[in-house]
């Protein structure tokens, strides 16, 4: 069939069951918007590039499958460059189509052009610059296959702009050969039998649950085990919402991590890792991890593996493979490890009792916990919280009740403020029948506001909660803590009106003064019938506590007063 | 500091060299050299790439995230196994008509080549080991070293089986 490259590129979409592509046109890219015109294939767009391709890691997360985003060349390229990177982080599938100048102006610093090959290739697990249309189909195939096998990445394909029309004899590729990645993440069977073996001699043994678990969907596996064992649970920032919601789920470890959580981790004598990567948030001082534990590793990426703390197991290989075949080895013995792992799984729940994570209740403020417990007992049970990054992001893991996986959208690894809004749209879009929720800050909100608009335009009602403290929170909970209160930069007190910042653009807003307020606004506008924000004023003085400062142990916790 | 000599066999695509060279920065590896070159598969490049290293804990950070390169096919570890080294060097040194007998004789003495020949320098090739040509440099320094073009180091494994099939 001859067709030119951009129908080539739409056809391929079509093929690969991408249902809908985020983005922004321009000069490199009229071919390929010209023929998605023609072709009618649905297209978002944002109103900005780094609010599509935060759409299309939301729509990734929320969804599993692989988010599309396309931009033209040069600023529209660079301005992905945030978003690939938190997709990077997070091991988001992402495939990235971007234009770039036509073949004979390549490396002549022409209109528009940046090398976004050169540019995205720390942030990338493969990128491509396509410069001849025979070469697309290929690369599309190779694209789609790289970014949802394995541990999942964002691809970048920087196809140049006569490319787009030139002609092809379009032939889709039926399988992938790629002499180094075969996508196959099957491992050796003795890893798990060794960590099956360790686990039988084991008195105090604790699972530590990150994204891997999310992305693999195995939390069901985990469950099983769990369940079998009575093993307590603790998770990272993106394990959340894997471990079924129980007494032996000691929430979120690290940095502010629970007392119990964090506590399990110093005392366990066997950490079992599940698709985690150690990040420095999680382990405090790298050194003093886990001081009595042997450590187990579970983990598709062998580069993790030792990466950033040493492991005594390891099981190399995809969860899908590794956690079926660890749970049938467990169900042989279960009932008596449950018995003989009782007393530190009562243990850890006495410490949890003792130490719960909790804040003041204030009779003339709405305190930012409030919020997020209010909205959980509010929300749809399998709704979906989306955040921004700062003390908001902290107190959703602390207090919201994940259920279920892929309920909590965040940047993890990068920290994106600004991620929070478009993903949400992503994330509504990839899930209509799902409530999706976005808490996010003053500050955070700012940094992609103009996406109040797409929400708008499109009707994708997200309910937007913006914990309104007048300052960067995060930041100014640093330099109370470390720098003397010198509160530089940090103090917003911005006379911009959320609430009619949000009516300008489309979207319904409220706004919370009182503790009075906040069941009855938050109901009406959970069941409002379309995108709404919810300006809610708190306190500009209050800390994300327990923390675990840098630099020390987990069990060097500040604590609240009354904890 | 431990030096090791990884051959990294690459797919011979556009872009390989940025993405190996990428992943080194990224990664803050510490390398000594790189040598690319092809191979004999026309749609294969052979990166030798020396690295130093603290521990073997690092070395395999540094295969392991070779490895995770999608246009890496193989590495191997060529300094754990036997296996030839070599690098080649170019020097041109000043050679007056007093200092030139002693430089000849220098020469020959670590079977180095001439290959030019001016009024007031001479150019000499060497091929050996790293520890060779240092020690080369060394002894010609006294004669003033004017220019140094290195290759970085290449190696192969003895006996019959090539890399790609270890």
């Amino acid at each position: 069939m001859l067709i030119n490259g951009a129908q080539a590129v739409i056809e391929s979409l079509k093929k690969e069951g991408v249902k809908v592509v985020f983005g922004y046109p321009g000069g490199a890219v009229l071919t390929l918007y010209d023929e998605l015109y023609k072709m009618k294939f649905p297209h978002v767009l944002t109103k900005h590039e780094q609010g599509a391709v935060h759409a299309a890691d939301g729509y990734a997360r929320a969804t599993g499958e692989v988010g599309v985003c396309f931009a033209t060349s040069g600023p529209g390229a660079t301005n992905l460059v945030t978003g690939i990177a938190t997709a990077n982080m997070d091991s988001v599938p992402l495939v990235c189509v971007t234009g770039q100048v036509g073949n004979p102006f390549i490396g002549k610093d022409s209109f528009q052009e940046a090398d976004i090959c050169g540019i995205t290739t720390p942030i990338t697990k493969h990128n491509y610059l396509v410069k001849s249309a025979a070469e697309l189909p290929r690369v599309l195939k190779e694209a789609f296959f790289i970014a949802r096998t394995g541990r999942p990445g964002p691809v970048v394909i920087d196809v140049a702009k006569d490319v787009f029309a030139a002609k092809l004899d379009y032939q889709y590729p039926e399988i992938v050969k790629l002499r180094g990645y075969t996508g196959d993440f099957v491992g050796v069977e003795s890893e798990i039998e060794a960590v099956v073996a360790a686990l039988e001699i084991a008195k105090r043994p604790l699972f530590f649950v990150g994204g891997g678990v999310t992305i693999s969907d195995t939390a069901a596996q985990l469950r099983e085990i769990v369940e079998l064992t009575g093993i307590p649970v603790v998770s990272t920032l993106m394990g959340l919402g894997c471990a079924a919601a129980e007494e032996g789920n000691l929430g979120m470890a690290g940095m502010h991590g629970s007392y119990a959580a964090n506590m399990a981790i110093m005392e366990c004598d066997l950490l079992i890792g599940l698709g985690v990567r150690f990040d420095d948030r999680v382990t405090g001082i790298v050194s003093e991890f886990a001081p009595k534990a042997a450590i187990v590793q579970f983990d598709v990426d062998p580069a993790e593996i030792n990466k950033n703390v040493r492991v005594d197991y390891r099981v190399c290989g995809d969860l899908r493979w590794s956690m079926p075949l660890f749970a049938g080895q467990i169900c042989a013995e279960g009932g008596s490890l449950k018995q003989r792992f009782l007393s530190w799984r009562q243990h850890l729940i006495g410490l949890n009792r003792e130490k719960p994570l909790c804040y003041h209740k204030e009779d003339t403020v709405v305190m930012p916990q409030q919020v997020i417990e209010t909205v959980n007992e509010l929300a749809d049970k399998d709704a979906i919280v989306v955040t921004d990054v700062g003390q908001h992001q902290m107190w959703t893991a602390q207090f919201y009740k994940f259920r279920q996986s892929r309920r909590l959208l965040t940047s993890g690894g990068l920290g994106t403020m600004g991620y929070g809004l478009p993903a949400a749209i992503g994330a509504k879009m990839g899930q209509p029948n799902r409530q999706v929720i976005l808490f996010t800050g003053d500050g955070s909100i700012m940094m992609n506001c103009q996406e109040f608009a797409t929400a708008a335009d499109y009707e994708v009602p997200v309910k937007v909660i913006v914990l309104h403290n007048h300052v960067l929170g995060m930041v100014t909970q640093w330099q109370r803590m470390f720098y003397g209160q010198r509160y530089s930069q940090s103090l917003l007190n911005g006379k911009t009106d959320f609430v009619k910042l949000a009516e300008a653009m489309g979207v319904k807003g409220y706004r919370v003064d009182r503790p009075e307020q906040l069941k009855p606004v938050l109901e009406e506008a959970l069941a409002f019938d379309g995108a709404v924000l919810v300006d809610v004023m708190v306190p500009d003085v209050e800390d994300v506590l327990p923390m675990v400062p840098g630099g020390k142990r987990l069990d060097q916790m500040v604590l609240g007063d009354e904890m | 500091m431990k030096k090791f000599l990884l051959a990294v066999l690459v797919d011979n695509k556009p872009g390989v060299l940025t993405h190996v060279a990428g992943l080194i920065s990224r990664r803050a590896f510490n390398i000594e050299s790189i040598a690319a070159g092809y191979t004999e598969e026309p749609d294969v490049t052979r990166i030798n790439i020396v690295v130093s290293v603290d521990s073997e804990l690092e070395l395999e950070q540094v295969i392991n995230q070779l490895t995770k390169l999608i246009d890496v096919i193989k590495i191997v570890n060529l300094s754990e196994i036997d296996s030839i080294k070599r690098e080649l060097v170019l020097l041109k040194v000043r050679a007056t008509p007093k200092t030139r007998a002693d430089i000849i004789n220098v020469v020959n003495i670590f079977r180095a080549k001439i290959v030019d020949v001016g009024r007031e320098n001479v150019v000499i090739e060497l091929t050996g080991e790293q520890s060779k040509i240092d020690a080369l440099c060394e002894v010609l320094a006294d004669y003033e070293i004017i220019e140094i073009a290195r290759t970085g180091a290449i190696a192969l494994s003895r006996g019959p089986l090539p890399a790609r099939e270890m």
